[in-house]
Parts: C-alpha cells; sequence; structure tokens
C-alpha cells in the first residue's frame, strides 16, 4: 500500500517541481549571460494566470485541437510513475519499460504535431513537420542506448537497472554506460526542445520547432502544454540522472533514505540544469538541417556503447 | 471435433454459393448475397481458427472430403491462426463492401468482383489448410489471379492495367520459384503430404536451394524489398476493401508459406537463413516507411506501409529463425510469436486504413492528399476509426502496434544471448533502425491523417464530403474494435499464438507454457509491461485532469476565433501547410536515397526581373534502387521476346510442325528420363 502512495508522491513531486525546474534552467542561464533573469519561481505565476485566462480556439480547429493537450499531459503524467525518481523498486515497475516511456512521450508528440497541423496555420504545420523529424531521428538512439543499459542489466525494466547499477558501482564507469550517456543527453536536448536544437526561448517563428507547433494555443491549454513540456525535462533529467548514477535513489522505505532521495534528486537536477545552461550560453542554435548531424554523432556514440558492452561483457 | 467439421463444412459452402450467386444476383440483392456469403465463410474460418487454437485440435481433412483427388487439408496450430486473421478482416471487408460496392453498380461488372472476392476468400483458407503440395500450389495461384481480376476492376483508369501487369508477371515469378521448391521438397512428387515431407532427409545443399526459393517465391508474394514493386502499384487501385484484404491478408500468405517451410518443413536451418530473413526485413521496413514518407496519395501511402510492416514481420521471425540455430528456444519462440503477433495486428489497422481511405475516396473521389483536409467534420466516424489505425500503425500504447512492435524489440534485445559476438552484432543495428522505422511511420501518420482530415479543406470535392454508409461504418468499426481488443490483450493473444507453435520442430513446445498474469512476462524477453493496466493509467489520467481543472477552478471559458496569421485577414486553404512540404525536411535528408528532380521554373514580369507573374515548381521522386534492379531486367527480357517472336510465322502448318516437334522431344526426354 505504501507502494502505491509512494507511486503518487512521486508523481506529485514531479508535477510540483517541473515548473521550478524549467524556471532554474533560464534563471541560470540569464546570471550566465550578465542578466538579472526572472525568479526561479516565474514558471508557476505564468501557469496560474494561463489557468485564470480564456481559451481561443480557431475556428478550423476540431475536438482534436481540444483534446491534444489533455492527452499530452496525461502521457506524460503517466511516465512519471513509472521513472524511478525517488525509490525503487516501485509497485508499477513491471507495468512499463523503457521502451513504454519512449513510446508514451512518443504518443505525446504525435497528438500535438496533429494538433499543429489542426488550426491550418502555416506556423502548426511547420512545427510538426519539424519536431515529427526531429523525434524520429532521435529515435534510434533512445533505442540503442536502452538497448546498452539493457545489456548490462539483463533487464528493460527501470528499476532493475537502477538496482543493477547501484549493486555493480564498477559499471556506471564503463565504456558503455559513458557512450550511453553521452547519446541520451543529446537526445535529451532533442526531446526537450533546448538549444542547439530548437531555442525554447525564440519568439522568431520560423526558427522554432516546438514553439511553433503550440503557436495556436492559450489559456488553460497552454498551461497544460508548457507544464507537460516542463515536466518532460524533469524526466529526461531523471533518466539521465537515475539510471548512469543511481546513488542516492532510495532502496528502502525509512524516512531518512527517502530524505537523502529527495536531496540526492535535487542535487541531480541542479547540476543537469547547469550543464544545459552553459550549454546553452555557450553554443548557437543550428540550422535545421545540420540537426541531423548532430543527432547522427549521438547515434554513433550509442552504438558504440553497444558494441563496447558486447566486447567488454 | 464435429464442430469443426460443421464449420468446415460451412467455409467450404459458402463462399463457392457467394460466388455463383454473385454471377446470378444483381442490384441491392446480389451486393447482399455476396457479403452474406462472404461474411458467413469469414465467420465460419473465423470460429473454426479459434475452435482448433483454443481446443488444440489438428482436424485432418483426406481427400475423399472433397469431390477433386489430390486435395488435402489439415488444421495445425499455425493455419488455426492464419483462419483467424481470414475470419478477422474477411468479415470486416465482405461488410464494408456491400456499401463500398454499390458506386460501382452499372460502371464496372459487379458479378466478377462480387464471385472474385468470394474466390479470394475461399483460396486463402484452403491455403492456410494445405497438407500437400498441389492443394497449396492451386490455392496460391487461386488466389492470385482472383487478386489480379478484381486489380483490374476500374480498368479504365489510368495505370490500372499497367499495375495488373506488374503484379501477375512479378507473382509468377513467384509462384515459379514456389514451384521449383516444393519439387526439390517432395522429390518431383507435389501430391506428398507434407508429413512426409518433414520426414524426408535431404542434403545441406537441397535445403539451401529450398530455403532461398522460398524466400524468393514467398518474399514476392509478401512484398519485402526489393521484390516489392508490384505493391504500391496494385494495392491503390484496386477497389479499396479489396485493398485491405490485400493488404491485410493476401500479402501475409507469404508470411504464412515462408513459416510454413522454415520452421515446419524444413524445421529451421543454418545462422544465415535467419540472418537473410532479418536483413531482408529490416531493409523492407525502412525503405517502406522511406518512400511512404513521400507519398501523396493516401492509399499508395498505406501500400508502402505494407512494405514496411512485412519487414517488421521479417524482423521478428527472422531473429526468431537464428536464435532457434543456436539453441535458444525461448527466444527462438519469442521471435516468432513476436512476428506472429505483429502478422494479426497490422492485419487489422491495415485493413482499418484502407477501408478509412476507400470512405475518404467514396466521398471526394481523389485519392491525392493535397486536395483533401477538414474531413474531420465532415466525416466525424471515418475520422475517428482512421485516429484508432494510424496510432495503432505508429506504434503508439496502449493499442496493438504497440504491443508486437514491443515483442518484437524484446526479441531483438534478446540478442545478446548469441554465443558468436561477429553475430549478435547484427542485433543492435537491426534495433536502431527498428526504431527509425517507427519514428518516421509516426510522423508519416502525422502528415496522413492531420493533411486529409484536419484543417480547412483543400478542394470543392473534400468541402462536399459526406459521411460513408452505415455497412462501411460497420466494417470499419470491427476493425477498429479489433485494433484496441488485441492491444488490450497480449498476456492472453501471446500464450494463444506460443501454443499455436507446439509442435512445430523448429521451435520447442516445452518452454510455450507462457505465464497468464495481467504484466507480461514473457519467457526470453528481457523486460516486462502491462497493455491494460497502461490503458487503465491513459485513460483515468486524461479523465482526472479535466476533473481537477474544474474543481481547483480553471477558466472555462472558451472563445472561438481566427486562426492568427501575422495580421493577414482572411484564411485560405492555399496557405496550410502541404503534405509535400510536411515531408520536406526528411525528403532533405534523406535525399541521396530519394535523389529527387527538381524543376523551378519562374516567369518574370518583362518590365523588371522584381515583379514575379508566375511560379511553377514540380519534383518528382523515382525510386532508382529499382530501376537499377529492374531497368536492365526489363530491358533483356524485351529484347528476347521480341528475338522469340520471330518464331510466329502466322502459318498454321508452321504451328503444327512446332507442336509436333514439341511432343516428339517431349516423349523423348520421358523415355530418356525413364
Amino acid at each position: 500500500m505504501i507502494g502505491y502512495a509512494l507511486e503518487i508522491a512521486q508523481a506529485a513531486l514531479a508535477l510540483l517541481l517541473a515548473p521550478g525546474l524549467v524556471g532554474l534552467v533560464r534563471w541560470l542561464k540569464a546570471r550566465l549571460q550578465n542578466r538579472r533573469g526572472a525568479p526561479v519561481w516565474q514558471p508557476y505565476w505564468e501557469l496560474t494566470k494561463l489557468f485564470q485566462k480564456e481559451v481561443v480556439v480557431s475556428s478550423n480547429a476540431s475536438w482534436l485541437f481540444r483534446a491534444a493537450p489533455f492527452i499530452v499531459f496525461s502521457s506524460t503524467v503517466a511516465v512519471t510513475f513509472l521513472v524511478p525518481i525517488l525509490v525503487v523498486p516501485l509497485p508499477f515497475d513491471g507495468v512499463g519499460d523503457l521502451l513504454v516511456v519512449v513510446y508514451l512521450l512518443l504518443l505525446g508528440t504525435f497528438f500535438l504535431a496533429l494538433a499543429g497541423l489542426d488550426p491550418g496555420s502555416p506556423f502548426g504545420g511547420m512545427g510538426a513537420s519539424r519536431e515529427m523529424t526531429v523525434a524520429a531521428l532521435a529515435e534510434p538512439t533512445v533505442a540503442l542506448a536502452i538497448f546498452a543499459l539493457a545489456l548490462s542489466a539483463g533487464s528493460t525494466n527501470l528499476g532493475q537497472i537502477v538496482a543493477r547499477t547501484m549493486t555493480s558501482p564498477g559499471a556506471s564507469l564503463s565504456p558503455g554506460h559513458l557512450l550511453a550517456f553521452g547519446a541520451l543527453f543529446i537526445v535529451t536536448l532533442a526531446e526537450t526542445g533546448r538549444l542547439p536544437i530548437d531555442n525554447p526561448a525564440t519568439h522568431l517563428e520560423l526558427t522554432m520547432i516546438h514553439e511553433a507547433m503550440v503557436l495556436e494555443y492559450s489559456g488553460r491549454y497552454l498551461a497544460l502544454i508548457e507544464w507537460a513540456a516542463g515536466l518532460k525535462l524533469l524526466i529526461f533529467f531523471s533518466l539521465l540522472g537515475n539510471l548512469f548514477i543511481p546513488w542516492g535513489v532510495s532502496v528502502g522505505l525509512t524516512p531518512a533514505t527517502l530524505a537523502v532521495a529527495v536531496a540526492s534528486l535535487l542535487v541531480k537536477l541542479v547540476v543537469l540544469a547547469g550543464t544545459v545552461a552553459v550549454l546553452e550560453t555557450r553554443i548557437a542554435k543550428l540550422r535545421l538541417f545540420r540537426v541531423p548531424e548532430l543527432l547522427s554523432v549521438s547515434f554513433v556514440l550509442a552504438l558504440l556503447a553497444v558494441t563496447s558492452s558486447f566486447l567488454l561483457r | 471435433m464435429a464442430i469443426a467439421y460443421c464449420l468446415l463444412t460451412v467455409l467450404l459452402a459458402a463462399h463457392p454459393i457467394g460466388a455463383v450467386a454473385a454471377l446470378a444476383g444483381r442490384g441491392p440483392v446480389g451486393r447482399g448475397l455476396v457479403a452474406g456469403c462472404g461474411l458467413s465463410g469469414a465467420l465460419a474460418s473465423f470460429g473454426l481458427g479459434v475452435v482448433c487454437l483454443g481446443t488444440g485440435l489438428v482436424p485432418t481433412f483426406d481427400a475423399a472430403f472433397l469431390p477433386l483427388t489430390g486435395l488435402a487439408l489439415r488444421v495445425d496450430g499455425l493455419s488455426a491462426f492464419f483462419l483467424v486473421v481470414i475470419g478477422v478482416v474477411g468479415a470486416a471487408v465482405t461488410v464494408y463492401g456491400f456499401g463500398y460496392s454499390a458506386a460501382y453498380e452499372g460502371r464496372y461488372s459487379m458479378r466478377l468482383l462480387g464471385a472474385m472476392l468470394n474466390v479470394l476468400l475461399l483460396s486463402l483458407n484452403v491455403q492456410v489448410m494445405a497438407d500437400n503440395a498441389l492443394t497449396f500450389l492451386a490455392a496460391w495461384e487461386a488466389m492470385s489471379l482472383s487478386a489480379y481480376t478484381m486489380v483490374l476492376t476500374e480498368h479504365d483508369r489510368p495505370g490500372t492495367v499497367r499495375a495488373a501487369h506488374w503484379y501477375i508477371a512479378l507473382t509468377h515469378a513467384g509462384f515459379a520459384a514456389l514451384t521449383a521448391m516444393f519439387l526439390l521438397l517432395s522429390a518431383g512428387d507435389l501430391t506428398t503430404s507434407f508429413a512426409s515431407m518433414r520426414s524426408a532427409i535431404l542434403s545441406p545443399g537441397t535445403r539451401d536451394a529450398a530455403f532461398v526459393l522460398a524466400l524468393l517465391g514467398f518474399g514476392t508474394k509478401a512484398g519485402i524489398a526489393p521484390l516489392h514493386v508490384w505493391l504500391p502499384m496494385a494495392h491503390p487501385v484496386a477497389p479499396s476493401h479489396v485493398s485491405a484484404l490485400m493488404s491485410g491478408v493476401v500479402i501475409k500468405m507469404g508470411v504464412y508459406g515462408l513459416l510454413r517451410v522454415t520452421i515446419d518443413l524444413l524445421a529451421g536451418g543454418p545462422a544465415w537463413w535467419g540472418g537473410l530473413v532479418l536483413a531482408v526485413g529490416t531493409v523492407s521496413a525502412l525503405l517502406g516507411v522511406l518512400y511512404a514518407l513521400m507519398e501523396h496519395d493516401l492509399k499508395r501511402l498505406l501500400a508502402y506501409h505494407s512494405v514496411e510492416n512485412i519487414g517488421i514481420i521479417f524482423m521478428g521471425i527472422g531473429a526468431g529463425l537464428m536464435f532457434q540455430t543456436y539453441g535458444l528456444v525461448a527466444l527462438a519462440t519469442l521471435g516468432v510469436v513476436s512476428g506472429l503477433y505483429h502478422t494479426i495486428n497490422h492485419a487489422c489497422f491495415k485493413a482499418l486504413l484502407f477501408l478509412g481511405a476507400g470512405a475518404v475516396l467514396h466521398a471526394t473521389g481523389t485519392r491525392n492528399m493535397e486536395e483533401m483536409g477538414g474531413l474531420i467534420k465532415r466525416m466525424p466516424r471515418t475520422a475517428l476509426f482512421f485516429l484508432i489505425g494510424a496510432c495503432a500503425i505508429a506504434g503508439l500504447p496502449p493499442l496493438n502496434g504497440f504491443a508486437s512492435e514491443w515483442l518484437v524489440f524484446q526479441a531483438l534485445l534478446g540478442g545478446s544471448a548469441i554465443p558468436q559476438p561477429e553475430v549478435a552484432v547484427i542485433m543492435p543495428i537491426a534495433v536502431a533502425m527498428l526504431a527509425l522505422t517507427s519514428g518516421l511511420a509516426a510522423a508519416c501518420f502525422v502528415k496522413a491523417f492531420g493533411i486529409t482530415f484536419l484543417a480547412i479543406p483543400r478542394s470543392r470535392e473534400a468541402e462536399l464530403a459526406h459521411e460513408a454508409p452505415r455497412s462501411m461504418q460497420a466494417g470499419m468499426a470491427t476493425l477498429a474494435v479489433a485494433c484496441v481488443g488485441l492491444g488490450l490483450a497480449p498476456f492472453a493473444v501471446v500464450p494463444m499464438l506460443g501454443s499455436s507453435l507446439v509442435g512445430f520442430g523448429g521451435v520447442a513446445p516445452a518452454e510455450m507454457a507462457f505465464a497468464l498474469a495481467l504484466p507480461l512476462r514473457v519467457p526470453g524477453a528481457s523486460g516486462q509491461m502491462s497493455m491494460p493496466l497502461l490503458a487503465l493509467g491513459l485513460v483515468l489520467l486524461t479523465a482526472l485532469v479535466p476533473l481537477a481543472l474544474r474543481i481547483l477552478g480553471a477558466d472555462r471559458r472558451l472563445r472561438v476565433g481566427d486562426t492568427w496569421g501575422c495580421g493577414r485577414i482572411g484564411q485560405t486553404a492555399r496557405m496550410e501547410y502541404t503534405a509535400t512540404a510536411f515531408a520536406e525536411p526528411l525528403r532533405r535528408i534523406f535525399a541521396e536515397l530519394y535523389r529527387p528532380t527538381r524543376d523551378l521554373s519562374i516567369d518574370f514580369h518583362p518590365a523588371s526581373r522584381y515583379f514575379v507573374q508566375s511560379i511553377e515548381y514540380r519534383s518528382e521522386i523515382h525510386p532508382w534502387i529499382e530501376r537499377l534492379l529492374y531497368d536492365r531486367p526489363l530491358h533483356a527480357l524485351h529484347h528476347a521476346a521480341t528475338w522469340v517472336r520471330r518464331l510466329q510465322g502466322g502459318s498454321l502448318h508452321l504451328y503444327l510442325f512446332y507442336l509436333t516437334l514439341a511432343f516428339l522431344a517431349l516423349l523423348t526426354a520421358a523415355r530418356w528420363w525413364r
């Protein structure tokens, strides 16, 4: 019973932290660029305000446009029940493995892209087309990184991967793990719409991917989509943090280990947010047709990860 | 056993009656008879399959059962599974056909169409039950010819006759390969039962030759690259319910045949068999989806996706065959089961999508996606059914496409168990290609659904579109329910598929007792998941979020306004994103594969180059790989045919002379052979 309570607590924590994480990256980036920047909790105010505004829907749009935000949001929230954010093993560990996580996120992207096409605006179509292109090209890297992890852990289920890496600490420094981490990091940038693939801060329509796709959304629908995007960032960060560097994740259910788990999660999120902020300050956005090159780099990293896991087994 | 015989009798009676009735009846009565007989036959084959799978019966029917000698029928697990596939799709297609073919009344031969539909269904059933080579080949040929006749239904449309020619030529090349293969396996006597073929001891060379011939023959029918060229031509031009049957079931006969020969008659082989099947599967999957992305013809797009999905099926089967060589029984079973699961899933969602495309064609009169749009408001039910099919084929949870792709992934992930690292290293590449394929398929179906059904109509026909008649909706609804059901119930389907493989030499039966627990724990798979719980969670969350918003007092006002357009007044359909534009990024990325030809001509105003009068842009993609492979042999064939034509003197005496000569040569050969 306590397991289920923990599941819900974990999902609630993820929902609560997600806007803050987005705010943190923005704030760190601003500080690095010698700006004062909005406070970390700015996204919470934005969400609150969006929930209180009325929705404007295009007259061309169908029911799909109104359903998509809920599908995107709920599929992302569903993922937080499967990903080990604080505790392993979770009762829902057998409900879905890493492949399920990846395809649940793809489900959200699929409906968001359809919703981008629905109002008939060229911006939405452009965003949808680009988003699906990037998502499709990131897919093989994700699959290979899963392969590399499954190879050393003997399972694609997240709880097992975490547990196995904890019992053999040397594994997390093996070349296979390191390369897979690099590959998955690039994919994280692509999937969550960060620089150098997409610019989350731009308002120049022609350079946007994700932002162009959701251009027609407003009010509570936009709030749900923004929240889901923040949640997706948190999910990818905690996958990177907990699959490759699992220390701190609670195995037992004592209050002390749980406190350590929360603290280590916060540390990991801050470190990763800092890395992304530094990266986004240092590099410029890639031209759209240079993105495949970056993604093929991540693909090669992942392939090397699997091969080295094979050979060093 | 008695019920099995009853169902078989119904099955073998309904379709011939339907065929005869079609030739006699006209109008709605004729269509009703065709659909009624087809439906009862399909339900009988579904029932027979379920009974045999459920009870583990293996009914055998010898030649005396039928008036023709030499025919033998037997229903084992594999046949039963394919009977279920034929039954599900056949039932939906016949019901749909009742409404769909109404538009053909008075324009095309309804008698031929109805008769051939029943002949096709009969031949499919006989084929999967065949217990000797003669029965199998006869049914195979009946299937090919009846499908050919139906492809030709709209013979006066451009491209139809050419497509039918390609189809019949390649399918007969495949038939020749299959005949040679069965002659090898049966040592020259085609009436030898499959049982004696199983026990025959063949030299490794003969076995290899038989395998290659089987892969060629069955691969042509299944549409694996590079033997797929006929498929994207023939499937779109057939009437839509026939396209659904062809893409859903007929190409699956290639899968059935390959399994029958490799895991049953030959009972497995060296590792390169599986490796070859896996490799052609991977190439087909990727090529299929890449060409589908560039297609604007809705039905051609779906046809290319058939190539892709057959590729995925072959990947599962190929992995299974490889594991079987290395004695990894659980993984071998997992591989073949994943291929079979994807077979029935693809049958359901591809047939559903073709029926949906048929409804769109019925309503708008065009297959060109660039002339559609906004259909979700004009035909909401068709749109919903098509959306379910699109999500399923894109491999999105919690629908059936995801369930089987997950199993294929698990089978491929098991590749690390192969003791030889140089062989095992194929598997991660296959995993990556499968992931790329499914990602691209998702992109392609965003395009297919988004451009066809969403936003503003791009033509007057699309604007005036109407919902499909009830019978067509019923056909689509059946398959949509099947897609959802197959997605929710892998815990029941997988053990059933496992039990259908009991008794084959290729995959051992001992390990086949799958746990019927809710989380799907498959022997050999390195992960586990639960589709029902996943679906339940998604539905609960999607229902809870709006409820929570209401309770927490989020604003519920909603205003309908114009689409934002940088200040422009009035939006027209020409401002929308097109299918071509949607696929443009991928076309650039894979430019080397597509090698598109571009043709841009701009008309300037005579006074100044700053004023453009008109811009014409044309871009085409010719699959150059196909040209590379087919152009030369076709040229040579044409050459040879021109040369042979010289023999055709036109004189009866000359022909008599040829006949005599041929007869004497045959007699001498027969004498000398002995």
